[in-house]
């Protein structure tokens, strides 16, 4: 059995300034890892390298397939990575307007990735579109509405329903909460969690929140300067910090 | 100073430039429904009035073939006389008014009733050859969606025409998908005409001139218009008959007969309209007298 | 009685006879020599030639006044007369470091080798109307100014780039081949600067102008000097490959403008100026100096720069600065559309028939 991402060596270069580097990391199915750094620690820039977002990068990472097919990202054709885009990845952005078509209904948001892969019966797209508008508790007379007349929690559930409806293996998320108010936040991240145990999924997510990486992962890297200084299962690294910026990065949260 | 004498070629296009139109419509035709550039030349009409037609029809023109020019289904709207006369000076070609007796057609949004045969040539005007375009603004991400086949987009403003009205809202320029592959624009025909195009025995060609674009579908090939299974494409209807000659299965345009509110149902093909008169011994659209 | 249209013949033989009848004026009135536009409205016909891709001020002022004014339609002729001629070769790149300016001025030095020549120029004439005369009476020049040739006129560009402050007018391998001839190839995006600037030149000057205004008024900022506008003559050279060395075609008139703009320098370059270029035929000023300001702003992605207003967007500026396609989009909407109509017009009868059931 091989991981479903191996990273070896990964990094990713502005010019002459590193992003991020040397980054080894195995991520398995069914398993949540945070990245979690201040801004400017890289974590952005590694979850792009490694959901093939920014250009060419260094070292290599691995993907087994749905397939079983073990690949190496770098090698990959656009278009190859564009198809897993469209049936085995996702990604959740920060600012849902990046990741919806805010003129485009709930549910033809919901209904497009299906679309992109084949699906070609309206009242089927529909039947899903609703279903999954349910589980992201989003009111079904919403269906028909834009997200520009939706609230912001309710637009990331949305971006969620969109990423999520073609049963992805690996979705990547960046920041998915701190867009919203705190109270928000925590029905947002409770919802998140069922769902990634519900679905078995893979998740990869940045945030700069230790409760966060707290609630969700079962892993957790810790970045800064572009490089990872710790990582190990959440608890342990939380509770247990080794490296010295980690322990001031969970002292200052707790002080804070 | 005496003035100088501005002289053109034979066909307008000089043979350097029909011979690297003629290499993009092969391209094209090998490869149906995908968008060949090509450096698309002025001619001596503006742009978006068929300088992509008039590019392609110049360039595939020779001295044995038969022009037929129409615009709206009609031989003598005044821009398909301006550009039936203008071949017939720049190339010496015969003209008519049959579609029948036509060995190339070009056609500004329509395609005639009467069937088209193997050997003719059906050449359109196209304004905007992107289907896309609409959807997403930007040539490299519309040449990337198609190179890798990406249509869920166009399949979402349908989806949403669906939600919003319970029917695909879309009734001319209907997206076709040629050949199981490229998804393309059929240029402003009514989406009654795009049934036509499907298996058709004719060569279509498509010119762009202002976008630079030329396509083709070549003969027997299989153009789909868009749908779902549950809300399949279907085609506009008219109830009546050509209020002229009576014909029935054709594009009716509606004429304004007062300020009252009366109009009337009359064929847009005006070939097929008078031939229809004729054989039955009625007035067609095109047998009267002009008011221009 | 029901009378369908036909007759698209006559009419449109009765309305190119009206065209004709309107374009000549008074009956009485003398008609306009050619020449006479050549000579009296050089500026009209500097325009005509350079969006319509074609040195020929003969040729211009016919198209001129063949369009009665009208400098798209001026334009549409000359391109669609230039676009059938055949192409015997491409001359050598002009010199025009070696033109001898008639006018030449830098905003950005009072004075430099060659001198400033403020040439004929609209500026610092006060825009009131002048008294109708017979034409004949044009004031007298007092010689002894700078107008005199000066032969050592280099161009403030390369004196910047002496001391390496200023980017060299290519970089090392860039548009290192040939460039492509707008022309007569396809062009798809992104295009070479070479191709951009031929678009550019091509464009029309009203919109490059608007574009110019538009950033240095904020909408992806510029900050541009004009290092330097010249006018005048240059040698048009062609090197024919079987005499082995370039022959002489003859001299054209252009104006030339290098903007100079200043960049901050990133990981790889140090601070420096950064050029855009405009050229045009003739006295073009306001073309010239407008296209290198777009010119600069297209090449944001060259310099790292953020690239969020219409000028800087290459397929916005280009798509739509072609002042013969944009015209004729925009008239074609007089041609009918009646099938198209008819079918939409089905569709809101029908829209509106499933809105009245639905709320009877």
């Amino acid at each position: 059995m091989t991981p479903l991402l191996q990273v070896r060596g990964a990094g990713h270069r502005y010019g002459l300034r590193h992003g991020c580097r040397d980054v080894d990391l195995d991520l398995w199915p069914g398993e949540v890892l945070a990245v979690v750094g201040e801004s400017g620690s890289g974590k952005s820039t590694l979850l792009g390298t490694l959901s093939q977002r920014l250009g060419p990068s260094e070292g290599s990472i691995r993907y087994r397939m749905a397939d079983g097919r073990v690949i190496d990202l770098g090698e990959e054709s656009e278009a190859a990575v564009r198809r897993l885009w469209r049936s085995e990845w996702g990604f959740v952005h920060q600012d849902p307007a990046d990741g919806l078509r805010m003129h485009v209904s709930a549910g033809g948001n919901v209904g497009e990735p299906l679309m992109a892969n084949g699906w070609r019966h309206y009242g089927r797209i529909r039947e899903a579109a609703a279903g999954w508008l349910e589980r992201v508790e989003i009111p079904a007379d919403r269906i028909d509405d834009h997200p520009t007349t939706f609230s912001g929690g309710m637009r990331q559930r949305l971006q969620i329903a969109r990423n999520l409806v073609v049963s992805p293996r690996l979705v990547f998320m960046d920041e998915p909460t701190s867009g919203l108010d705190v109270s928000v936040q925590a029905r947002l991240l409770d919802l998140i969690r069922g769902l990634v145990f519900d679905l078995g999924l893979a998740v990869v997510v940045v945030t700069h929140d230790l409760a966060v990486a707290r609630l969700v992962s079962h892993r957790t890297l810790v970045m800064k300067d572009g490089r990872v200084v710790e990582s190990g299962l959440t608890d342990r690294v939380l509770d247990d910090p080794h490296a010295a910026y980690t322990q001031l990065l969970v002292s200052s949260v707790l002080q804070g | 100073m005496s003035a100088r004498q501005a002289v053109y070629n034979i066909g307008y296009l000089d043979e350097q430039t029909k011979r690297m139109i003629r290499r993009a419509l092969l391209k094209a035709v090998a490869i149906p429904g995908f968008q060949v550039p090509f450096a698309s030349r002025e001619v001596p009409m503006p742009r978006g009035w068929g300088t992509g037609g008039v590019q392609v029809t110049a360039a595939v023109i020779g001295e044995d073939d038969v022009l037929k020019v129409i615009d709206q289904g009609a031989d003598d709207t005044t821009n398909a006389v301006s550009i039936r006369s203008f071949f017939a000076s720049v190339a010496r070609v015969a003209t008519t008014t049959r579609t029948d007796e036509a060995t190339i057609i070009q056609t500004r949004h329509r395609i005639p009733e009467t069937p088209l045969s193997e050997g003719q040539v059906l050449v359109y005007q196209v304004p905007i050859p992107e289907p896309l375009r609409f959807l997403e603004p930007r040539e490299t991400e519309t040449r990337r969606l198609h190179a890798l086949e990406e249509y869920g987009l166009m399949f979402v403003k349908l989806y949403e025409d669906i939600a919003r009205f319970g029917h695909i809202a879309k009734t001319y320029d209907y997206p076709v998908l040629v050949g199981g592959r490229y998804l393309m624009s059929p240029s402003p025909i009514p989406s009654f005409d795009n049934p036509k195009m499907h298996r058709n025995p004719a060569l279509q060609l498509f010119g762009a001139g202002r976008e630079k674009r030329i396509y083709a579908v070549p003969p027997f090939t299989s153009v789909e218009s868009l749908g779902f299974e549950d809300f399949p494409f279907e085609p506009q209807r008219f109830d009546e008959p050509c209020a002229l000659c009576g014909s029935t299965g054709g594009y009716l345009d509606e004429v304004i007969t007062d300020d009252a509110g009366g109009s009337m149902f009359v064929c847009s093909d005006t070939d097929h309209c008078e031939r229809t008169a004729t054989r039955s011994g009625t007035e067609s659209a095109t047998g009267t007298e002009a008011i221009a | 009685m029901y009378v369908a249209v036909k007759g698209g013949e006559r009419a449109i033989a009765n309305a190119h006879a009206l065209l004709a009848e309107q374009g000549r004026g008074h009956p009485e009135l003398p008609a306009i020599d050619p020449a006479q536009v050549e000579g009296q409205l050089g500026v009209l016909v500097s325009r005509v030639m350079t969006e319509g891709s074609l040195y020929d001020p003969a040729l211009a002022a016919r198209a001129v006044l063949q369009a009665q004014g009208d400098v798209l339609e001026a334009v549409t002729l000359m391109r669609s007369y230039r676009t059938t001629l055949p192409r015997f070769g491409y001359t050598c790149a002009v010199d025009t470091a070696g033109l001898a300016p008639q006018r030449r001025i830098s905003a950005t030095f009072k004075d430099l080798p060659g001198g400033q020549q403020l040439g004929a120029t609209f500026d610092y004439t006060h825009r009131l109307f002048s008294t109708p005369s017979s034409g004949a009476d044009v004031p007298d020049r007092h010689d002894g100014s700078p107008d005199a040739d000066d032969p050592a006129m280099p161009r403030v560009a390369d004196l910047l780039g002496v001391g390496a402050l200023i980017e060299p007018d290519a970089r090392p391998g860039q548009d290192a081949a040939e460039p492509g001839d707008l022309t007569r190839e396809p062009s798809v995006f992104p295009m070479s600067r070479a191709e951009r600037l031929q678009a550019l030149a091509r464009s029309d000057e009203g919109f490059l102008l608007g574009l110019a205004y538009s950033s240095q008024r904020g909408f992806g900022t510029t900050h541009p000097f004009a290092g330097e506008v010249r006018v005048g003559e240059v040698e048009v050279e062609f090197d024919a490959p079987e005499l082995g060395f370039a022959v002489p075609l003859g001299r054209i008139e252009v104006t030339e403008c290098q903007m100079v703009n200043q960049f901050t320098g990133s990981a790889e370059t140090p601070a420096q100026f950064t050029r855009g270029y405009g050229l045009a035929f003739g006295r073009s000023e306001r073309k010239a100096m407008s296209m290198s300001i777009v010119d600069r702003a297209l090449r944001g992605a060259e310099f790292d720069e953020r690239v969020a207003s219409p000028v800087q967007d290459e397929e916005f500026v280009i798509s739509h600065g072609d002042n013969v396609a944009a015209t004729g989009f925009v008239e074609h909407l007089k041609l009918p559309h009646y099938v198209d109509f008819q079918a939409e017009l089905m569709l809101v009868r029908k829209l509106n028939a499933e809105f009245e059931e639905a709320h009877a």
